[in-house]
């Protein structure tokens, strides 16, 4: 059946929304554009033939272009949502990827993300005119000025603003000012602890 | 603010400084919440956020300056925690909806005349340009090169999305405005027309308000 490779692109994707992204299909959108190009010629065969004087294949024709029309919108859904599920990621890892989430991107993936986050950095920077504002932070409304944090794993010293240097060994715990821990929190060197 | 004649300009600007921060930063989170509600991109309020961005500034200087373990130093340290998730949020919303409807946005600013304010900034029309480009770029390079001769352009109809002017909205009037459009006569229905008092709250479709949001008659919640 027509179509059918480019549904299990949309599936695979489908499957793996609540974990991380799959690694880039490349086959996968190889076999849609081939059997694209096979459809496209089948009609131009047919196209021909009824220019000739035959008829009866107009039918056909139009079953192939609208799975040809099918084939292109469930492959540029599949790009689509894997450069959405990558923008998401910018926001909540930061500007630079995991490796294990950076071997499952293709080559030109890596570079719309490169450029994606030139594009991002540079419109922070220009915010009000003096070096600009990261608007990675401050995602969650201000609750408390200080939080709980415990510490996740062995991080060695950090410096609070006001000059004080604490020991980020596993499983310590801290009271320090949100916006500092923010960033280390997202990264998953901290834990918040809520009581 | 470019572009104008000055004498106008001074005007304005002398009614800016007027206001006090703390009106400066309700205003803000009016805009904020238009912004959060509307389902198109409003008029970008340049001027009060760079208006609090300087708020933050000074109000930093003066935490320096003041004695450790002063308890107006955590007052002060919420308030601009405060104030720059306010300036966050409404910033992240407005690329959230440049990301969504690239397309769309910019074919309004292009078709927006000269007298018009845009609503873009110039680093957001900028940044909303690199994220098209970058886009379809990644298309073309991926998929539509390979793809049969016919079909290798992207067709806006099917492609551009487009923000949803008729979904429903929450308001509060702030001034009385008689005479709203709100149904336009039809062969079924006749036209419906309502006065909105100030101080009333309404649910209704944000197509006919949308001028109302803008000038401030009215806001979302």
């Amino acid at each position: 059946m027509f179509g059918e490779k480019a549904l299990e692109l949309i599936r695979e994707l489908h499957r793996s929304r609540d974990t991380s992204l799959p690694p880039f299909n490349e086959d996968g959108i190889r076999q849609v554009l081939e059997e694209m190009r096979a459809l496209f010629e089948q009609n131009q065969k047919d196209v021909s033939a009824t220019v000739a004087g035959e008829v009866g294949l107009f039918s056909g024709v139009q079953l192939r272009h609208a799975a040809l029309e099918r084939n292109k919108r469930c492959l540029l859904a599949y790009l689509y949502s894997r450069l959405q599920s990558m923008r998401n990621m910018r926001w909540e890892f930061g500007s630079v990827l995991p490796q294990e989430i950076k071997y499952n991107l293709s080559e030109q993936e890596i570079q719309w993300f490169n450029k994606y986050n030139k594009s991002l950095a540079n419109y922070m920077r220009s915010i009000g005119g003096d070096g600009g504002l990261d608007l990675t932070q401050d995602i969650k409304p201000p609750k408390t000025l200080y939080i709980e944090v415990r510490c996740l794993v062995d991080h060695g010293e950090f410096e609070t603003q006001d000059g004080n240097v604490i020991v980020l060994k596993k499983n310590s715990q801290h009271f320090i000012l949100r916006s500092e821990c923010e960033h280390l929190i997202r990264q998953g060197i901290l834990e918040h602890i809520v009581h | 603010m470019a572009g104008v004649s000055e004498d106008i300009e001074e005007g304005s600007e002398e009614e800016m400084e007027a206001m006090t921060a703390g009106e400066v930063l309700q205003k803000l989170e009016e805009a904020w919440l238009n912004e959060k509600f509307s389902p198109e991109l409003l008029e970008i309020k340049s001027d009060l956020v760079e208006c609090m961005l300087d708020q933050i500034k000074e109000m930093e200087e003066n935490i320096k300056r003041a004695k450790k373990g002063d308890f107006k130093v955590s007052l002060h340290r919420m308030e601009i925690d405060r104030i720059r998730f306010v300036i966050s949020s409404y910033l992240r919303l407005r690329l959230e909806k440049i990301e969504q409807n690239t397309a769309h946005i910019l074919e309004v600013e292009r078709q927006r005349s000269d007298e018009e304010t845009p609503h873009l900034t110039p680093e957001e029309h900028t940044y909303a340009k690199e994220y098209l480009e970058n886009m379809e770029g990644h298309f073309k390079g991926i998929a539509l090169r390979h793809m049969p001769p016919n079909l290798q352009t992207l067709d806006p109809k099917q492609t551009v999305i487009r923000p949803n002017l008729d979904s429903y909205i929450f308001l509060k009037v702030n001034e009385n405005t008689e005479g709203v459009l709100v149904e336009e006569e039809t062969q079924e229905a006749r036209e419906e027309v309502v006065d909105l008092e100030a101080g009333d709250q309404h649910i209704m479709r944000y197509r006919p308000v949308a001028p109302l949001v803008s000038s401030g008659a009215v806001s979302l919640i």
